[in-house]
């Protein structure tokens, strides 16, 4: 297990408080400047060297995306973006860094902003989270009043300005490009890329865009180093993550660990087991419910890293582990997912849009029973035509689940799906079937 | 996609009222000079709670004058995000996620229980015309699944008799204590801590 003094959210539970003057005993703001001072070519350096990557799904490395932020500032402004649109089924860490850890969100914008030269920073919140959005622009507030935001701010010489635009219930929002489109007054229909945001972005200037979580842990790691940071977890996979364990386990909960934590280690320490015993288990989703999910017999001995969960065809995501047992019907889990997709898609592409639907609908008959054996093949094939085949990561995101699902339960769909449509020869209707197709030796 | 049709007795005008215009105004510096579309998910927000917790079309007119872009636009964004109401909802608006985090921890519970007390189907107002419920995606609290959000708070860790009791209360129109209601502390393991032990202890 992670050593206390190495977890990044003292105040993941909220013991302390989240006012400026905790925040500062938590070790928030306390040598700001000295890390401004130190350039921007450092900062981005040793992030670079601590091997971030980034915690919103994708985990693209942070140093390398702030480093494609133009070097001069031209005519256009630069923009700091920040992704709080956490929309993901099974994820909920976000909401804890916004309500009790706004100080570490706030410091690591002016920090970011700092680095890639922006002076504007827009936190976009899901508009769910309201209350906790009033909790951060209270700590904005809080900031601007001590002057560590604003003109100057913290001493570093540096002015930047941080709003809050809240959205709106649409989880496509949480993409990149959807998220500017919707600060720019847009539905939320993602662009193409490229263009990629770093050069044209927020109404059309260049815009790097992170994850909550990803810039939280920025002043904390160039406070202890990029050194400190990439020691822990492994290679490519550093540093700490918090975990969101929820589904049937006895004490679904938030925690920070050690990227390259087993998998069974978070599920039976701290979420105390899952509930009817570890035999119990039927399935694991590992990162939210866009990755695919991940059979019992494997999570014995899976870590929870990118690279470790890419190699098993699923993925890290937002590390959202939803924990299925075996009192659950899997595939009506897996059909609830597609509904979600159903409603979520943003109808821009139509693999995506009507795709999503039929996956749906094939998986709610799929969960009665009331399928035919040949559309289980046919449901594979509509996954295949929608991943790959439209704008932005929806299409991937809404057909691995399935996939996921084809892979390790095709049998119990199969078993459960058992009619055939085809009439045979038993039925010997001969005026509805060529009967020397079905029977050569009539041929 | 979700379907959402704007509801068929609109009102003839709306007008932002003196509050809304100043919170309004607020909204509107937060953009760069000419980019003041950006202000219209804001400003439907505030149409939205000036107006019972539903916008009508004319607010969108109204609002689409107050930035001065096309109407259609105003009313493209009303009708993509779906925590816009286009048809009136109770005082007390219940939202029960149902998506599988909270689905495999008894959402259906709660949605018993939202049918007993509230309204048999989903999207109509219960009896005294105070409340409404639907079922929504995932709101964003998994480990305290299952949940329900009733106007901007969240109600957590639930089952059903502890959700007839909620509802109850606001169908009296108190207000419940928003948060667990296994009385666990935000969204630590109950019971069963393991980490920062010497902040939990100090």
């Amino acid at each position: 297990m992670l050593k206390d003094q190495d977890r990044i959210f003292q105040n993941l539970y909220n013991d302390k408080g989240s006012d400026v003057t905790s925040s500062q005993e938590r070790g928030d703001w306390v040598n700001t400047k000295e890390i401004t001072d130190k350039g921007r070519e450092w900062i981005i350096n040793e992030i670079k060297e601590s091997q971030l990557r980034g915690r919103g799904g994708a985990g693209f490395p942070t140093g390398l995306k702030w480093s494609f932020a133009p070097k001069e500032v031209g005519s256009r402004p630069h923009y700091l973006v920040i992704n709080g649109d956490e929309s993901e089924p099974g994820t909920c860490k976000d909401r804890d860094i916004l309500r009790f850890e706004p100080h570490k969100l706030i410091e690591g914008c002016l920090i970011a902003s700092y680095a890639v030269q922006a002076h504007v920073c827009y936190i976009y919140i899901r508009g769910e989270y309201f209350v906790d959005g009033q909790k951060l622009q209270a700590a904005i507030d809080e900031a601007y009043e001590k002057k560590l935001l604003g003109k100057n701010a913290a001493g570093t010489g540096w002015d930047l300005d941080i709003y809050i635009h809240y959205g709106a219930g649409a989880y496509i929002c949480g993409e990149e490009t959807a998220l500017l489109e919707s600060i720019e007054g847009k539905k939320g229909q993602p662009r193409l890329k490229p263009p990629f945001p770093a050069l044209i972005g927020l109404y059309g200037c260049p815009t790097i865009i992170n994850n909550v979580e990803t810039i939280a842990v920025v002043p904390t790691i160039l406070r202890r180093g990029g050194k400190w940071f990439a020691s822990l977890g492994r290679e490519k996979n550093t540093g700490t993550k918090i975990f969101c364990i929820s589904g049937n386990v006895n004490t679904p909960c938030n925690v920070e660990e050690e990227m390259n934590i087993p998998l069974k280690e978070l599920i039976e320490v701290h979420a105390g087991g899952v509930i009817g015993g570890w035999d119990n288990l039927q399935a694991v989703i590992p990162g939210g419910s866009s990755m695919p999910l991940i059979p019992k017999e494997k999570c014995e001995t899976l870590t929870m890293d990118f690279d470790s969960l890419m190699a098993e065809k699923s993925g890290l995501g937002t590390a959202g582990i939803v924990v299925i047992n075996k009192d659950q019907d899997i595939i009506k889990c897996m059909a609830r997912i597609a509904r979600f997709y159903k409603h979520e898609s943003c109808g821009q592409c139509t693999p995506c849009r009507e795709g999503s639907g039929w996956m749906w609908r094939m998986l709610e008959r799929m969960a009665k029973g009331d399928a035919t054996k040949d559309e289980v093949d046919m449901l594979g094939d509509v996954t295949n035509q929608i991943a790959g085949h439209t704008i932005c990561a929806f299409g991937e995101g809404s057909s691995w689940p399935v996939q996921g699902l084809l892979r390790h339960f095709k049998k119990e769909i199969e078993k459960r799906n058992n009619l055939d449509p085809i009439v045979q020869k038993k039925n010997n209707i001969p005026y509805l079937v060529d009967q020397h197709l079905l029977d050569k030796k009539n041929a | 996609m979700s379907l959402r049709r704007p509801a068929k007795d609109q009102p003839k005008s709306f007008e932002f009222n003196a509050s809304s215009l100043e919170a309004a105004k607020d909204i509107l510096a937060k953009y760069p000079e000419g980019k003041q579309q950006s202000a219209v998910m804001a400003l439907l927000y505030i149409a939205q709670k000036q107006n019972n917790n539903w916008i009508p079309l004319a607010a969108m007119k109204y609002i689409a004058k107050f930035l001065n872009m096309p109407y259609i636009k105003v009313y493209e964004v009303a009708t993509f995000y779906t925590m816009y109401n286009l048809a009136p909802v109770g005082k007390y608006f219940v939202q029960v996620c149902t998506t599988t985090p909270c689905m495999i921890r008894g959402a259906n519970q709660l949605v018993e229980a939202c049918k007993e007390k509230i309204s048999e189907n989903e999207c109509e107002l219960s009896n005294d015309k105070s409340c409404s419920w639907m079922e929504v995606e995932c709101l964003g609290a998994c480990v305290n699944a299952p949940m329900m959000q009733i106007n901007d708070d969240y109600y957590e860790d639930l089952n059903k008799q502890k959700t007839l009791d909620i509802l109850d209360k606001i169908l009296k129109g108190e207000t419940p204590k928003p948060g667990s209601y296994r009385g666990r502390v935000n969204n630590e393991p109950e019971n069963n801590r393991k980490t920062l032990m010497d902040l939990k202890n100090a």
